[in-house]
């Protein structure tokens, strides 16, 4: 219990700082590039949470992403909803698509489910492209609410994000150290021999492919307000993929504290080389980066420093 | 009002499309479906194969069908090399299943970076001498655009079988997707074979490449649209049988042409990974699995 409540305490401290760095007056920008690194930390987080703990590779990121984004811009579009709600519900609509892949581990295991994650991804895309309350394949742009609790809006959100980061990680962190993530560890190893040892493998997972999903579209939900211009193609972009897989990859998969280095680290990196270089050129260098962790050092940052410790 | 010539305009230029998807996943089912290595990457080449038809196209003039046919040992070479790095990295350390799928994301990921950032993002399309004519029986149009490649994927397909059933090469493939210590114990190395067929499967990239220009516009992000198909049609086809990838190929390209004709394009995309994830709940094994 003890620990527990260091964990929230450090949580509630990190928004805490958030706030305070919302009040002062710095580059505009800042807040604009670091809510995008926080978001990360919410997608990173939200993979390992099937990704690494439970061995599911998951393709379908945007998917989840997307769904979490448009189920925003449905209820702004419909009842102008507040700004928390739009995260809940966007957190309970992904939940329920997360819910759905889960029962298709029952059929679908290791490569299978990551194809099908992927395609996923590509019908839903095609059903919000053809759904034109939401704006179609045209887009449609949404107008932020006036008058944020504080700061400019940016800034506002920078926050909002700060605290969706450290309750995503917090859940990580709990799980972590409950039976729902032992038993997930059993199954990641050897599925079959977690079944017989009477570890209830299908009710796990299902746990973990809600929660993941959940994060997924809590992550989604303010993205409408952040852009102000939502279209499928952005909203549904390989990118999130690839990164949602990159950075647990690059920081290491059995820890909560990997995808937050990983997002951090390559979500930074990838900010400014797309303000000094291209945005191409930081996809790439995300790409190339991944290829060498998963050759080079498989186990993550936290690999190599528990390597370095050891010797 | 029902149109039978509107359905059979739709159905003909569904077979001529498949014929055409057979030549593209012609290369996933030799690599997963009988090596069981997840390529996904797969596209990526083609796209590939289809951006050097384009290059050599360009600069020289030069058929693009003759071009894929010409750089297959190229990409043979290109091949072998992934292979020998995935297996020294993954499948000699037994962490083939989740890391190398991830590995293979990634390198699909660099390859379309890659091209957009040599060639940008606009449509690219290879223009010859054939692909505006068409002939036409009584009111059923066939492009040749369309036959060319069909044929071609056709003439791949029965390459591929031969290969496969009647060369010593193409039976030891077949011999270590079915049981590989086997074939240690006579004697041979099963990560040699592999090499061939994954440079094989990936040459056959560059042929496939060099058709979808022909057909349609390429962008770098186009390999996206056909993960989906590749994946969906080795499953349906039965993991490997390559007669079945050809017969898949044709049901897809048909139920896709059908869909866009009476529904509209935008929603044929969905079709494939529609028939993907229905095929992988309810028949894993295919149409023609073992």
């Amino acid at each position: 219990m003890r620990r527990q409540g260091i964990a929230i305490l450090v949580g509630v401290a990190v928004v805490v700082c958030a706030i305070a760095m919302a009040k002062i007056r710095v580059n505009p920008y800042v807040y604009f590039a670091g809510y995008v690194v926080l978001q990360y930390v919410v997608i990173a987080t939200a993979w390992n949470i099937l990704g690494g703990y439970a061995g599911y590779v998951n393709f379908g990121t945007p998917a989840f992403f997307a769904l979490g984004a448009y189920t925003a811009v449905f209820l702004i579009q419909s009842v102008r909803a507040p700004l928390p709600v739009l995260i809940v519900a966007g957190g309970i609509v992904s939940g329920l698509l997360g819910l759905g892949i889960g029962y298709l581990t029952l059929r679908l295991r290791g490569v299978f489910f990551s194809i099908a994650t992927l395609a996923l991804s590509i019908v839903l895309q095609t059903m919000i492209v053809n759904w034109e309350y939401v704006g179609g394949s045209r887009g449609m742009s949404v107008i932020r609410p006036t008058g944020p609790p504080f700061g400019s809006y940016v800034t506002f959100l920078f926050t909002v994000m700060a605290g969706l980061a450290v309750l995503s990680v917090l859940v990580a962190w709990f799980i972590e150290r409950s039976w729902i993530g032992r038993g997930l560890a059993a199954l990641r190893d050897n599925e079959e021999a977690a079944e017989c040892m009477g570890v209830p493998t299908l009710r796990l997972k299902l746990v973990a492919t809600t929660i993941s999903g959940a994060l997924f579209g809590v992550a989604g939900a303010p993205f409408p307000y952040y852009v102000t211009f939502v279209e499928p193609n952005s909203a549904f972009a390989l990118d999130y993929a690839v990164n949602a897989l990159a950075m647990p990859m690059i920081g290491g998969t059995t820890s909560w504290i990997g995808p937050v280095l990983g997002a951090v680290l390559l979500g930074t990196a990838q900010q400014l080389a797309t303000v000094t270089i291209s945005s191409e050129l930081s996809l790439f260098i995300v790409g190339v980066v991944l290829v060498a962790f998963v050759v080079l050092a498989p186990e993550g940052l936290i690999g190599l420093v528990r390597r370095l410790r050891g010797r | 009002m029902f149109s039978w010539d509107l359905l059979a305009n739709a159905m003909v230029a569904g077979f001529l499309i498949g014929g055409f998807y057979a030549a593209v996943s012609l290369g996933v089912s030799l690599i997963f479906g009988l090596l069981d290595i997840a390529n996904i990457a797969q596209p990526a080449f083609v796209i590939l194969g289809a951006y050097m038809a384009f290059w050599l196209n360009g600069a020289f003039g030069l058929d693009p069908i003759l071009v894929g046919l010409g750089l297959t040992p190229l990409f043979y070479v290109l091949g072998a090399v992934v292979y020998r790095i995935y297996y020294e990295s993954f499948e000699r350390r037994g962490e083939e299943s989740l890391r190398g799928l991830v590995f293979f994301f990634g390198l699909l990921f660099i390859m379309e970076v890659s091209l957009s950032l040599t060639f940008g993002v606009d449509y690219r399309l290879v223009q010859t001498a054939y692909t505006s004519r068409s002939i036409d029986f009584g009111g059923v149009g066939i492009a040749f655009r369309y036959l060319v490649p069909c044929v071609v994927g056709m003439a791949m397909t029965l390459a591929l079988y031969l290969f496969l059933g009647r060369t010593f090469y193409g039976r030891a493939i077949v011999a270590v997707s079915q049981d590989q210590g086997a074939l240690r114990l006579m004697g041979a190395n099963p990560v040699n074979i592999k090499t061939i067929a994954f440079g094989v499967g990936i040459a056959a990239a560059s042929l496939a490449g060099a058709l979808l220009i022909s057909i349609a516009p390429v962008i770098p992000s186009t390999d996206r649209d056909y993960i989906g198909r590749m994946f969906a049609i080795t499953v349906l086809g039965g993991m490997g049988s390559i007669g079945g990838t050809l017969v898949a190929a044709i049901i897809l390209g048909v139920a896709e042409s059908l869909m866009a004709t009476f529904f509209g394009p935008s929603w044929s995309l969905a079709v494939s990974f529609g028939l993907l994830l229905f095929a992988l709940a309810v028949r894993p094994a295919g149409l023609f699995g073992r």
